[in-house]
């Protein structure tokens, strides 16, 4: 075990593994990661806490992620490479170590000018840092996991252990290069990979099929992205506007059918795409898991943990396994 | 070149309003280029500041004028003296000639009257953009010739991240994605294997994060060096 994270155990284990996600507040008050990991634990094997998704200000991930750790929620911290240098980036990994955290999952982050898609004031006219890159980030927590080194060379007297996570944008361009820089990331050290929400399952079998031939899918573990849409209105906006995401038609129809169906009724109108954003979820997840070489889903109901439950067990992923000794 | 904009008229006049002599002095190469600093566009701007001075009834001398270059002394010290005899002078020269007249003036303020922008290249008439960042430490020869730290967002060393949009950066549809241009530029270049390779965390220090920079040529330093004991 690298790590020992229960992740890696399950990942191990050959069974499928499933991550979700959980948010922090724009808030001092814990109650809110509280709550949230209260929904999602036992309904996922570890849970990623975001880094100031969106560039917007909230509780760091380190400290959601310990909040999260003492509700009985494995973590997945986040680290951006917007807003710390090496130096922050190294002093925050062995803190949180030390803290009991396992999992990392490195990412380039939103640029400081996101604002959460400008619905926010956000803080636009920061500095970003960018000293290193997601790919630099994740060879950075390997050398000091496997070597006890500092990137600058330093001794560690103590490595810190984690799980090396890195994120894939399949449908991103240009699209023929995506499998490579996957490659340099699990070159790099990710033991596993969270992919960008799949909505077009045959963009992504054609994607994978380009990672097995690169031989990646042995040396990592990939989760496919499952995003649970929750009405027409979102399926079109991420369509539209999120990179390296495209839904196709037939889904977003499917969608404004269980809109138009439940009438002029918002409440109802709400709920029926609601219950058809699970369904579309819990198909997705069948979908992507069947695909060789994928070993297990991300599954990221945002602002909408309570719909886990229902979603897992429609997908016969609960319970999730657990260990004796753990 | 160097690239450069004119501040707003306001932020100027704020700067002069209180000064009784100012000149309004150009530098006739890279901002005269990117009509930001040249001498024609100072003598535009003492105007406006004349104008507004007479509006306001504020007695003021405004005069302007132009270098060819605000970067080397041998360029304006034959106009010194002169330069001298003013209250203000305010540089429509980069951030680099305001520094070195200041610095060369004795008691006189030296105010900005452009905001220095970068290095550019001139596209089209009238379009000005962006193309090294002066690192001090220069990989072209790796991504097709094409800048990732001038060009990306993020300054990524290892491709494009997840942010691409139909070739667009996250930040904007009107900003080119610095590292699909790259793998495009590869492909075509029959090179992309070279993206294949991990590029390593950087040595910044070769950049502004390493202080201040200085470049020196010990031969030519040399040569001046004998150059002045034959005159003596």
């Amino acid at each position: 075990m690298k790590s020992g994270s229960n992740l890696e155990r399950v990942i191990a284990s050959g069974k499928p593994a499933v991550t979700a996600e959980l948010g922090p507040p724009m808030s001092a008050d814990p109650q809110e990661v509280i709550h949230k990991a209260k929904l999602l634990k036992g309904y996922c094997d570890a849970a990623n806490i975001t880094d100031c998704q969106t560039a917007v200000v909230r509780i760091s991930s380190i400290a959601a992620a310990v909040l999260a750790l003492r509700e009985g929620l494995e973590p997945v911290m986040q680290m951006t490479c917007r807003d710390r240098n090496r130096i922050a980036m190294q002093a925050d990994l062995l803190g949180a170590a030390a803290l009991g955290l396992r999992n990392c999952l490195c990412i380039a982050g939103d640029h400081q000018s996101f604002s959460a898609a400008g619905k926010l004031k956000g803080h636009p006219g920061a500095k970003n840092v960018y000293d290193v890159d997601s790919i630099q980030l994740v060879g950075i927590l390997k050398k000091m996991r496997d070597e006890g080194l500092q990137e600058g060379g330093d001794k560690l007297e103590v490595a810190p252990k984690f799980f090396i996570g890195a994120a894939f944008t399949p449908g991103g361009e240009p699209m023929d290069y995506r499998p490579y820089r996957l490659k340099k990331k699990v070159d790099a050290g990710a033991d596993f990979i969270q992919t960008q929400g799949i909505y077009d399952v045959e963009m992504f079998k054609s994607q994978m099929e380009k990672v097995r031939n690169l031989g990646i899918h042995e040396k990592t573990a990939i989760l496919g992205g499952i995003i649970v849409p929750k009405s027409a209105m979102m399926l079109r906006y991420m369509d539209s506007s999120v990179a390296g995401v495209s839904v196709p038609k037939p889904l977003i129809d499917r969608m404004m059918k269980a809109k138009n169906d439940a009438g002029t009724d918002k409440k109802k109108a709400k709920e029926a795409q609601e219950e058809e954003g699970i369904k579309i979820a819990v198909e997705l997840i069948q979908q992507v898991l069947e695909i060789p070489g994928v070993k297990g889903v991300h599954v990221q109901a945002i602002e909408w943990e309570s719909a886990m439950p229902v979603i897992l067990k429609a997908a016969g992923l609960y319970p999730r396994p657990t260990f004796p000794d753990a | 070149m160097i690239v450069g904009k004119q501040k707003p008229f306001e932020e100027i006049w704020n700067m002069v309003k209180d000064f009784k002599k100012v000149l309004v002095y150009g530098c006739n190469t890279c901002v005269a280029i990117c009509h930001a600093g040249g001498g024609k566009e100072a003598e535009i701007i003492a105007s406006m500041i004349r104008i507004k001075a007479a509006e306001e009834g504020v007695p003021m001398e405004v005069k302007h004028a132009g270098i060819e270059r605000h970067c080397e002394p041998e360029y304006f010290e034959p106009l010194m003296e002169e330069v001298k005899t003013y209250d203000l002078v305010l540089s429509t020269a980069c951030g680099v000639g305001v520094n070195f007249l200041s610095e060369r003036i004795g008691n006189i303020p030296v105010y900005p009257g452009i905001n220095t922008e970068f290095f550019g290249a001139v596209p089209q008439a009238g379009v000005f953009t962006e193309l090294c960042a002066g690192c001090g430490n220069c990989i072209l020869h790796l991504t097709g010739g094409i800048c990732p730290i001038a060009r990306c967002s993020k300054s990524l060393m290892n491709g494009p991240c997840g942010g691409t949009n139909k070739g667009k950066c996250e930040i904007s549809q009107e900003v080119d994605c610095g590292w699909y241009l790259i793998v495009e530029r590869m492909k075509q270049l029959g090179t992309v294997d070279k993206l294949y390779a991990i590029q390593q965390p950087r040595n910044w220090s070769t950049a502004r994060d390493g202080g201040p920079r200085r470049v020196v040529l010990a031969h030519i330093q040399d040569l001046e060096e004998e150059e002045a004991k034959k005159e003596s």
